[in-house]
């Protein structure tokens, strides 16, 4: 391949495929590779689509893309062994004309999507591995190596889309090894039903969903999070912790997520489902302070590859598009003005991030990756304390409501003691602010 | 089969025969000094404890999900790739 492209994007993924029809729509000559036999082939996701970010780029995508359920129920579970305590809401707000999040299937949506890549003129090249980047002399990026005979293609630009491992990064420097304290690994499995089943279940519509995210005694101690979201037909469910608290020992992924579906309140949703796929996946969970450089001369890198990810109110794959977006953006804006993709110019990128949601939403929760390392009691006591509350006051056994409370009182204390309490509370709104 | 067999199981493989992209650079470091977490961590035990103390390594049920990588950084004694184009896992679902 002699043609010199406007831009070569790397991965075709939410992030990648933004970029990539964005670009493309605008006229520019764009080249997405990616390494599985078809788009979406070593994606995973939880998955929740958050709309507004979609929708800013391609407005009348419910009308096309495969969406399984609306969420009109999010629950959240804090689980001890034998009991849950929770929280949910539900509305038929989320029932209007354009909702705000649907449950996807990743394979399907990213194939769906890179549809429309090619569809703005992208050429879109799959079972191709992007084994390094070309640079010139000055070490300004000007293409790629491909594990294809005579692969190396030639671009202004490269968008680097490749994921949260982000071999390529790595690999020329731009960024240091994933940090096992600020990354999570979560395993996951697709639990197939019938519709009416799902529906019954989870006191749903047809077209409705609900999304659970959990908390609690299962991680024993680690900082960890499970899911269950509602798709058409199936039941996506999975657990993950952080790999550095995998590493310590006592829990494995697998043994995890199958302690999950165990449990007394989680195994009835599950009941007479036919496992049809396992997967894991990891998630840079850094937050703020984690976030690598993200554009040099020739290269920006954008979504998981830039560790874009809101762990808190677990947000990646919006965060993923919009930055894909705003790179596209910036490559669309220099190649008009006549300006080259130099280091000094592509700082542009980084600005339109600051300036969008993505970097003010992660610098407002920056304190939190470290809270909950100091913190990982969280994880177990609350939870534990929460329930035996409930139980001590919903049972009926004789005792009066008096002295209830005071045992629930006495029990927080007696766990955390009073600073203890307090400090928690301090520590986490500070962290949450 | 194991419990994590029965889940592999399900997926879909494109193996590359003969053509593993993560290999253990040196087995001898794996016996020494080395708590071996990539044989509990990894979420398709593609690492298991050998009898002669080190660990064997089988790659065909690698989810691809770095793990491995990441937590054998200090010992630097993982070369890992991505598998060639189109090979390994496919997730039908993903």
């Amino acid at each position: 391949m002699t043609e010199r492209f406007d831009a070569i994007v790397v991965g075709a993924g939410p992030a990648g495929s933004a970029a990539a029809y964005v670009m493309a729509k605008a006229g520019l000559s764009v080249l997405m590779l990616e390494r599985g036999e078809y788009p979406g082939a070593k994606n995973v996701q939880g998955a929740i689509l958050y709309s507004d970010a979609l929708e800013r780029i391609i407005p009348e995508f419910r009308d096309e893309a495969p969406l399984e359920r609306h969420i009109v129920e999010q629950r959240v579970w804090m689980l001890t062994d034998k009991s849950h305590i929770g929280f949910d809401y539900r509305s038929d707000e989320f029932n209007d004309a354009k909702p705000d999040r649907y449950s996807i299937i990743r394979a399907q949506f990213d194939r769906w999507f890179c549809t429309k890549v090619k569809q703005a003129g992208a050429l879109v090249i799959c079972d191709t591995v992007v084994r390094t980047l070309l640079k010139d002399e000055k070490g300004q990026v000007i293409g790629v190596k491909t594990d294809r005979e005579g692969g190396d293609i030639f671009a202004n630009v490269v968008i680097l889309a490749d994921g949260v491992n982000s071999t390529l990064a790595r690999d020329a420097g731009f960024r240091k090894e994933l940090d096992g304290d600020n990354t999570a690994l979560v395993a996951k499995e697709m639990h197939f039903l019938r519709p009416e089943v799902i529906q019954n279940r989870f006191n749903i519509g047809e077209k409705e969903g609900v999304a659970f995210e959990l908390v609690g005694t299962l991680t024993r101690g680690k900082i960890g999070m499970g899911f269950i979201y509602t798709n058409l037909e199936s039941v996506s469910i999975g657990i993950g912790c952080m790999v550095g608290d995998f590493e310590k020992g006592g829990l494995t992924p697998y043994g995890l997520l199958d302690e999950l579906k165990a449990h007394p309140s989680v195994k009835p949703l599950l009941a007479g489902s036919e496992m049809k796929e396992y997967s894991a996946h990891l998630i840079p969970e850094g937050g703020y302070k984690a976030i690598p450089k993200v554009y040099g001369n020739g290269w920006m890198v954008v979504g998981d590859s830039a560790g874009l990810v809101n762990s808190i109110h677990r947000e990646g794959s919006n965060m993923a598009m919009t930055s894909g977006q705003l790179a596209a953006e910036t490559v669309i804006a220099l190649k008009k003005e006549g300006k080259s993709f130099t280091e000094q110019n592509l700082a542009r990128y980084r600005s339109a991030l600051d300036d969008s949601y993505i970097i003010k939403d992660l610098k407002k929760y920056q304190g939190m990756p470290g809270f909950l390392h100091g913190n990982r009691h969280v994880f177990t006591v609350y939870p534990e304390l929460m329930s035996q509350a409930a139980s001590t006051m919903l049972r009926v056994d004789g005792i009066d409501k008096k002295s209830k409370e005071k045992q629930v009182t006495k029990s927080f204390r007696q766990k955390r003691g009073l600073f203890g309490l307090v400090g928690d509370a301090i520590k986490f709104a500070r962290a949450f602010r | 089969m194991s419990k994590v067999e029965e889940k592999l199981f399900q997926n879909r493989y494109l193996l590359d025969e003969g053509n593993p992209h993560i290999r253990i650079k040196n087995p001898e470091l794996c016996k020494a000094s080395c708590a071996q977490p990539c044989t509990f961590c990894c979420p398709a035990a593609c690492y298991v404890k050998n009898e002669a103390g080190g660990v064997d390594l089988t790659t065909d049920g690698c989810l691809e999900c770095g793990t491995c990588r990441i937590i054998c950084s200090g010992n630097n004694n993982l070369e890992w790739d991505y598998p060639r184009g189109g090979f390994g896992i496919s997730f039908k679902f993903g």
